[in-house]
């Protein structure tokens, strides 16, 4: 994991994880996790379930906070700043405001089921002032449009399928103007049929150059849009790379075994 | 295995008596079951009802004459107007302190979160009475009540004597009270939404108070809402004990005038008895209401107002009479 020192400096990366430990009680979660995300880049991060593949990504947000070791997105560090050699925890609402310029997907949605499918998509620019009420409900119907909803702007994400709810969740997470959007399981909860059409939307971001992270089991998606392939078990990155050699050549006996039984 | 080969048996055995050959069988209407016991339990139940009815109407142990003279005598309505004051004005205090005390509850501090537990199990255990006629006590204990830093300087200071009026006594005991089963039902609707809510508003980096009051609030609502509902009739009953700090609501001039006409305190407790059977309907109809409005998108299709659910009963009921009559 030299990549870090190997960039330029002029060019911050989009996202760098910086040996990030991190425990739930005694049980340890991540074990030392490095990674660097150039931007414009897809990254797809695979593992067996409990190798902390969600909570890397939750402390990419912080919505989790890491015990050891930091995060920074865009250059700007995560949570945290530095005072002299120091890190120090960073203030409620200056969290929430870095937050606003990372987009998170849900694996549930988890979309306002009590605001109708424009409100859930315009609420966060509103809320935090950078755009007028009128200038987000228009943002917000430019992108369900981009996500294939534009005549779904009045319904509640109940009266919805999965796989649309999902996509408004990812309009939703665009409506911020993110340099980065992080996808946990994106399509985990969805009936199979229901697959195709969200994986669709994140391709059409990953081609138009969006810095993508993306947590999901899906192998053949992996080996189509990625560019760097990481593969997490017990809480440490096993093997990363380009998808043609982690998913067709891997070198570790876990990755293997791994594949073998997902594909 | 042999229990499957009789049923086997005795389902060839089943279109054996084919005595009606009128029509196929798939082509005729399953015969609905008869519920003979239901009938006779209806029936018994009528019966008794209807007695009971009669009894309220010739009994003349009721007074109806008399019931009708004080309903809408001015004295009851004044009693009434109390009632009415002092039980909104607890609501509504008693509502805003549950929400504060139950965000205590919930904070991160300690302190805050004692201090919550604390007076909820202190008012939950004092009787309301207790309270009131504490309060009522209270100017005598304290003359003078003011705000400031403890031991230090006083930068308000109140003359109790003057502020505190039967009705302000009133008020702030059963808000008191209140206040701690409202926070009950707060936290536990707070806590009744889904935590990804919680998540998914933080994810978005909205600003804290607007993920309270727009995120999780309002979904919150939907269970609070009949708890609360329930407090608030409780309450409305408990308006009643207003009476022992001197202040004349409904069942209080109920009372004070049984003792000046001695012949009418039955009709006079009818009267009480009505007008807060009203006051619990009203609050049951604008809790109707309100419950289908924070619905909104919890349910695919909001549940019928009473009105849509007539007319609906009433096409059901005309389908069915002209499928009845094509037959």
């Amino acid at each position: 994991m030299t990549t870090a020192q190997t960039l330029p400096k002029a060019a911050p990366a989009a996202l760098e994880v910086h040996g990030v430990h991190k425990w739930y009680g005694s049980h340890r979660v991540l074990d030392g996790i490095d990674l660097t995300v150039r931007p414009g880049e897809v990254t797809v991060i695979l593992g067996p379930s409990g190798s902390g593949k969600s909570t890397l990504l939750r402390v990419v947000n912080h919505l989790e906070k890491p015990e050891i070791g930091h995060v920074s997105v865009g250059g700007e560090l995560i949570g945290v700043k530095r005072h002299g050699d120091r890190l120090r925890e960073l203030s409620e609402r200056a969290i929430l405001a870095q937050r606003s310029r990372i987009g998170f997907v849900f694996q549930n949605f988890n979309l306002f089921p009590h605001l109708t499918v424009l409100e859930n998509v315009a609420a966060a620019p509103a809320a935090t002032g950078r755009l007028t009420r009128a200038a987000a409900q228009e943002l917000a119907r430019e992108l369900l449009d981009r996500v294939g909803l534009g005549d779904k702007t009045g319904a509640y994400p109940r009266q919805l399928s999965g796989g649309q709810q999902q996509r408004v969740a990812i309009a939703r997470a665009l409506a911020l103007r993110p340099g980065i959007i992080l996808f946990d399981e994106p399509t985990s909860a969805l009936d199979p049929e229901l697959v195709g059409e969200v994986l669709a939307v994140i391709k059409d971001l990953a081609t138009s150059g969006t810095t993508l992270v993306i947590v999901t089991h899906e192998i053949g998606f992996a080996r189509e849009v990625a560019d760097q392939v990481v593969f997490i078990d017990g809480g440490r990155i096993v093997e990363q790379g380009p998808p043609g050699e982690v998913l067709d050549r891997p070198r570790h006996a876990r990755t293997r075994e791994f594949l073998g039984k997902v594909l | 295995m042999s229990e499957l080969t009789g049923a086997a048996v005795s389902l060839a055995e089943a279109p054996a008596p084919a005595d009606t050959p009128s029509k196929p069988l798939s082509a005729q209407r399953v015969q609905p079951l008869r519920r003979p016991g239901r009938w006779i339990v209806t029936a018994a139940v009528l019966v008794l009802v209807a007695q009971i009815l009669h009894g309220l109407v010739t009994n003349p142990f009721y007074q109806w004459d008399r019931f009708r003279y004080w309903f809408l005598r001015p004295t009851v309505l004044d009693g009434l107007l109390v009632t009415l004051e002092v039980a909104a004005l607890s609501a509504v205090l008693g509502l805003l302190g549950g929400i504060l005390l139950a965000l205590a509850r919930l904070s991160g501090s300690p302190v805050l979160r004692a201090v919550s537990w604390t007076y909820t199990w202190l008012f939950r255990s004092v009787p309301l009475i207790v309270v009131l006629i504490f309060l009522y006590n209270f100017s005598a204990l304290y003359k003078t009540l003011s705000l400031g830093v403890p031991f230090g300087p006083a930068f308000v200071t109140f003359d109790e004597s003057r502020l505190a009026t039967d009705m302000t006594i009133a008020v702030i005991g059963l808000s008191l009270n209140e206040a701690a089963y409202a926070a009950e039902v707060v936290r536990g609707g707070i806590l009744s939404v889904d935590q990804g809510q919680h998540e998914a508003a933080a994810a978005l980096g909205l600003p804290r108070g607007h993920q309270f009051r727009r995120i999780v609030f309002p979904q919150a609502l939907r269970s609070i809402t009949p708890n609360y509902v329930n407090q608030l009739i409780g309450l409305i009953k408990s308006t009643s004990l207003v009476f022992y700090v001197s202040l004349l609501d409904l069942f209080g001039t109920v009372q004070s005038m049984g003792s000046t006409y001695p012949g009418d305190v039955v009709p006079l407790l009818t009267v009480a008895t009505v007008w807060y059977l009203i006051l619990t309907s009203a609050v049951s109809v604008v809790q109707f209401y309100v419950e289908r409005y924070y619905a909104r998108g919890a349910t695919r299709a909001l549940p019928p107002t009473p009105l849509q659910k007539a007319r609906a009963g009433l096409a059901d009921l005309r389908a069915r009479l002209s499928r009845e009559a094509a037959v």
